[in-house]
């Protein structure tokens, strides 16, 4: 375990919204090591300063010698899954035909925001990274797939031709845009979307790499990943493991929603104390951990665990794509999930028939259960079908929903039983966890 | 070989001619779609679970081999 604290500097996080303003305001600066985010403010790093910064990308070889130090560096994916990156990589070099390369910046979880702040300001380290990836897959074709945002996708653009006057790459790179949807990053969907199809999840018997339309597969990685594969390409394995823990190496981005409602992006160890980045500002009752496919924990709880899956997992959470939100005191836990779920519901592909008949039950029932005096069936008829939505998805969207749902009826069971009396905690209505204003309701929307 | 019934969710479309075919193997939940054993397919019923693969309206069954 790390005793460090942050690495760099919390950065004010973009907003969530197409052409939203990156905010660039100042940071507290606690020093330490610079990886994925610049010490000093959200400045976006150019090639010329990218250059200074981390020295020209070095090759460390063949792919087999790459492949070998991504795995002792125990890099894991940095969208949710936490894989380990190296087996994924030595799955495209063992490919035929070669793999296209896909930088996963979709982001489609509303509560995060470190990919599109990381793609904002180091656009390089995660080019580095892609250009990296297809040499280890021996890709002559890489693609960047990033969430709907004109001003992120202009820049991006000018960071790629920036690399394309330079000369510097061996693959090309094509800017590619995600719809705003909640699953448009799960692997297949993107395979999917790259095919020219619909960015819809699909069903796959057989595990290893999606595929295109066309038989090629892809290799998907989230750009976070990329980002660090650049700096293990640059600085080895051992530097990498520098930060972070034995089993759990590295740092990680997170987006950090706290209790006064300020949204913050922040490069820390893996392992460190929870405690640490919700700070001891304002009273806190619950913690969200890993997004709207994580869990809530209370407070107290939250606060003896550290950022890490090894001890989140026993708890029924996950690091996953780095979300933690502190819920303040005075609102209402079971409103919060409710409008959550009811968005998760609305999120289903709609694909297959127990999510798109279980999740939007589930969510009504949820939605009685955060109201007055409940329906005395909605606590049993969740349950029930939370069990017939568990593990009947092509994809993860009924296990991570359910497995939200659930943890709020565990955490917020005082809160359930106020309810039932008719009375509520919550002193203030205002929404905290983040929703997109309106979500899209029509199957056009998936491309 | 060992073989297993799995069904692709994505293709199904709640149909439920397999639960009629084959009611040892397959059932509806409450919204008419398949839960199916996640059991190996005994030997005795292995015509009657291809007679479910093979009359899917949806073609979402396959029979797979377990190692």
């Amino acid at each position: 375990m790390t005793d460090s604290l942050t690495l760099s500097a919390p950065y004010p996080a973009s907003g969530p919204a197409a052409g939203d303003h990156f905010a660039t305001g100042s940071s507290a600066g606690h020093g330490g090591p610079q990886r994925l985010l610049p010490a000093g403010g959200a400045v976006p790093v150019d090639l010329r300063a990218h250059l200074a910064r981390y020295g020209a990308l070095r090759h460390l070889g063949g792919p087999k010698r790459l492949i070998a130090e991504v795995q002792a560096s125990g890099l894991t994916g940095r969208g949710g899954a936490a894989f380990p990156a190296y087996r994924k990589l030595a799955a495209a070099a063992g490919s035929r035909p070669a793999p296209i390369v896909a930088g996963n910046g979709a982001e489609g979880e509303p509560a995060s925001r470190k990919d599109r702040s990381l793609l904002w300001i180091s656009p390089h380290l995660v080019l580095d990274g892609l250009q990296i990836a297809a040499q280890v897959a021996g890709s002559r074709d890489t693609v960047l797939y990033v969430q709907r945002n004109p001003r992120l996708h202009l820049r991006l653009a000018q960071a790629i031709s920036e690399r394309a006057a330079a000369g510097m790459d061996a693959a090309t790179i094509e800017l590619r845009e995600a719809p705003d949807r909640f699953l448009a990053g799960e692997e297949s969907a993107v395979a999917s979307r790259l095919t020219g199809r619909p960015a819809l999840p699909g069903y796959r018997l057989v595990r290893g790499l999606p595929r295109l339309g066309s038989g090629q597969p892809v290799l998907v990685q989230n750009v976070e990943t990329l980002a660090h594969l650049a700096l293990i390409a640059r600085y080895g394995a051992a530097w990498f493991r520098t930060a972070g823990t034995a089993d759990e190496p590295g740092s990680t981005l997170v987006t950090l929603h706290l209790p006064d409602g300020q949204v913050r992006v922040a490069e820390v160890p893996l392992g460190v104390p929870i405690a640490d980045l919700i700070g001891s500002g304002s009273p806190v009752q619950a913690v969200l951990v890993g997004g709207y496919h994580g869990a809530w924990l209370s407070a107290a709880h939250a606060a003896r665990l550290p950022l890490a899956n090894s001890a989140l997992r026993p708890a029924g959470a996950t690091v996953g794509a780095g979300v933690v939100a502190a819920l303040p005191a005075g609102r209402c836990g079971l409103a919060e999930t409710a409008r959550v779920a009811r968005y998760l519901a609305l999120e289903s592909a709609g694909q297959c028939g127990p999510c798109f008949n279980g999740l939007p039950r589930i969510a009504v029932a949820v939605g009685h259960l955060a109201g007055p005096r409940p329906d005395p069936r909605a606590r049993a008829d969740l349950e029930r079908w939370a069990g017939l939505v568990e593990g009947r998805g092509a994809c993860h969207h009924p296990d991570g929903s359910v497995r939200f749902i659930r943890s709020a009826l565990r955490v917020f069971a005082a809160e359930a039983g106020l309810h039932e009396q008719g009375r509520c905690s919550g002193t203030n209505p205002e929404p905290f966890l983040h929703l997109p204003a309106d979500p899209p309701l029509d199957d056009s929307d998936w491309s | 070989m060992a073989k297993q019934l799995r069904v692709d969710p994505t293709a199904c479309a709640g149909h439920g001619l397999c639960a009629e075919l084959a009611p040892e193997l397959v059932t509806l939940d409450e919204w008419g779609y398949p839960i199916v054993t996640d059991r190996l397919v005994p030997r005795g019923l292995d015509r009657t679970a291809r007679r479910a693969v093979t009359d899917c309206p949806a073609l979402a069954l396959a029979l797979t081999r377990v190692a």
